[in-house]
């Protein structure tokens, strides 16, 4: 407990100190966690909803393999977007590699199944209610999806906040392809790992409340939006 | 309504999207340097990588793995330079023309670290593979980077060394981690287990718990790092301009000199070894 209370109050110095590089690492944070669950959110939602109301071959194979993709530990994920931007890899010549912009992708693959898979559950239902009364109506796809989502606003809300809890929270991914440069690709996670490995226990555990904070703020800013956009 | 407020919000996301990504571009000159956990996480980067980067504008950005993923990073043409201390594996990669022009930057020297109490009596030995006999006989435990590192493929030699053919051990005793310096030397506080660290990384390490340094001294535990430039040929992404330029400070006496500055509670970590510096 004495350790905790220690991390607690190193925690709140380092925040009062505006140390450079632990605001460094909050702002890489937030950057790459809230720029990928967003992307992953836009593409999938809309995916999720379409594979919901229509049918077609290989649907439920696909959301067999959406739904064992939650389960990837992230260092796959991070494997796999590793050989796809190695210089050697077939999207090397971007240059991506141990960049912000590598760690977004990597992170987009990671929280993309979980927009699909929680979507499309929630859209299930709503198109079982209004499913027949849109097709009656004649509605075009694109107005069925969007109505879909629209009804399912607080159900969009929660796949991003789940998207967002697996990105925020993971190293594994990002260490990779990200390399943990200081100042560059440094976050709050993978300053923990790095803080915990140099035996800096009290500032790994400070770093780790600055992230359960970052979580928290987010989480409740998403609610308020959401209170606000269902008045 | 609805519709228009949720195309709405999607729109506002977007431009945050953008905005964010934007934002995280910067430009400047730089190189990536692929190194190894002991020479970043001593704190040795932190003290010479603004010294270079005040007389050359050039930042170094460091990848910072166990010097097997350096090595391979290096062959896979993901970083422009390296800084490594496995000179069989250097070599191999210079042979295959993936590398090029290695030289020798500083040394310092691997110690052994245990418990307190010293179960397998090796304290004050000088020779390490007297220690590790000893440690084998006692069957004190003892914990293994098992991470194909530098400090890994040392102890590995030293183990065949003795001769105990470790891969044959059964007891329990020998735990292979797969971790880098740092964790592994947690694990052994933890299990107060024996364990070859790099001295760097002992020197800064903070959570010794009942650790504490036992043996050191033998020739065998040298430690040399050396610099190698990741070959240009590998493509027109290699920074090899400005590699070089770090390469050659890294070999010269204003670089040698930052090295031997590198001091923790007074002790020097890093011995620069480059025999022609100028």
């Amino acid at each position: 407990m004495d350790s905790l209370g220690h991390a607690a109050v190193l925690a709140l110095q380092l925040i009062a100190e505006r140390d450079a590089d632990v605001m460094n690492a909050v702002a890489t944070s937030l950057t790459v966690s809230l720029t990928a669950s967003v992307i992953a959110c836009v593409i999938g939602a809309p995916l999720g909803v379409l594979v919901a109301i229509r049918s077609f071959r290989g649907r439920r194979p696909l959301l067999i393999v959406v739904n064992a993709m939650l389960g990837l530990p992230p260092v796959v994920i991070g494997l796999v977007a590793y050989l796809l931007l190695s210089r050697a890899g077939p999207l090397g010549s971007l240059g991506l590699l141990f960049t912000v912009k590598a760690m977004i992708i990597a992170q987009v693959m990671l929280t993309l199944p979980i927009a699909i898979a929680l979507t499309h559950r929630a859209a299930e239902a709503a198109w079982r209610d209004y499913g027949d009364a849109l097709r009656i109506d004649g509605a075009s796809l694109v107005r069925c999806v969007s109505f879909v989502l629209a009804l399912e606003s607080a159900a969009l809300l929660t796949a991003f906040l789940a998207a967002f809890g697996r990105a925020i929270s993971e190293v594994g991914a990002i260490t990779i392809v990200g390399g943990n440069i200081r100042e560059h690709t440094r976050t709050v996670t993978t300053a923990i790992v790095l803080e915990t490995s140099k035996g800096e226990i009290a500032t790994a555990m400070a770093l780790a409340m600055i992230l359960l904070t970052l979580a928290l703020l987010v989480s409740a800013a998403a609610f308020l939006l959401q209170q606000r956009a269902s008045r | 309504m609805h519709r228009r407020r949720l195309i709405g919000l999607l729109l506002w996301l977007l431009a945050a999207t953008a905005a964010t990504v934007a934002f995280a571009q910067t430009a400047g000159r730089f190189i990536v340097l692929a190194s190894t956990t002991s020479t970043d996480q001593s704190g040795l980067f932190g003290h010479i990588l603004p010294i270079f980067k005040a007389q050359t504008g050039i930042e170094v950005r460091v990848v910072a793995v166990g010097t097997g993923q350096a090595l391979q990073l290096g062959a896979r043409g993901d970083a422009d330079a390296l800084l490594v201390h496995d000179r069989p594996g250097e070599d191999q990669l210079v042979a295959k023309g993936d590398a090029l022009d290695r030289r020798d930057v500083m040394f310092n020297d691997f110690v052994i670290v245990g418990p307190k109490d010293d179960p397998a009596k090796i304290v004050g030995l000088k020779d390490a593979k007297a220690a590790l006999g000893r440690i084998a006989a006692a069957k004190a435990p003892f914990v293994s980077r098992g991470d194909d590192s530098g400090t890994h493929r040392l102890e590995l030699r030293l183990w065949k060394s003795v001769p105990i053919d470790i891969k044959a051990i059964g007891d329990g005793w020998y735990r292979e981690l797969g971790a880098g310096m740092g964790p592994a030397l947690n694990t052994a506080a933890a299990m107060s287990a024996y364990i070859i660290s790099d001295r760097a990384t002992w020197a800064s390490f903070k959570n010794r718990q009942g650790l504490v340094l036992l043996a050191d001294g033998d020739k065998a535990l040298f430690n040399p790092y050396s610099s190698l430039l990741v070959n240009p040929a590998k493509g027109a992404h290699i920074r090899a301009a400005d590699a070089k330029i770090w390469h050659e400070w890294l070999t010269s006496k204003a670089g040698q000199h930052a090295i031997s500055s590198f001091k923790i509670d007074g002790e020097q970590l890093f011995f620069p070894s480059y025999a022609g510096a100028k």
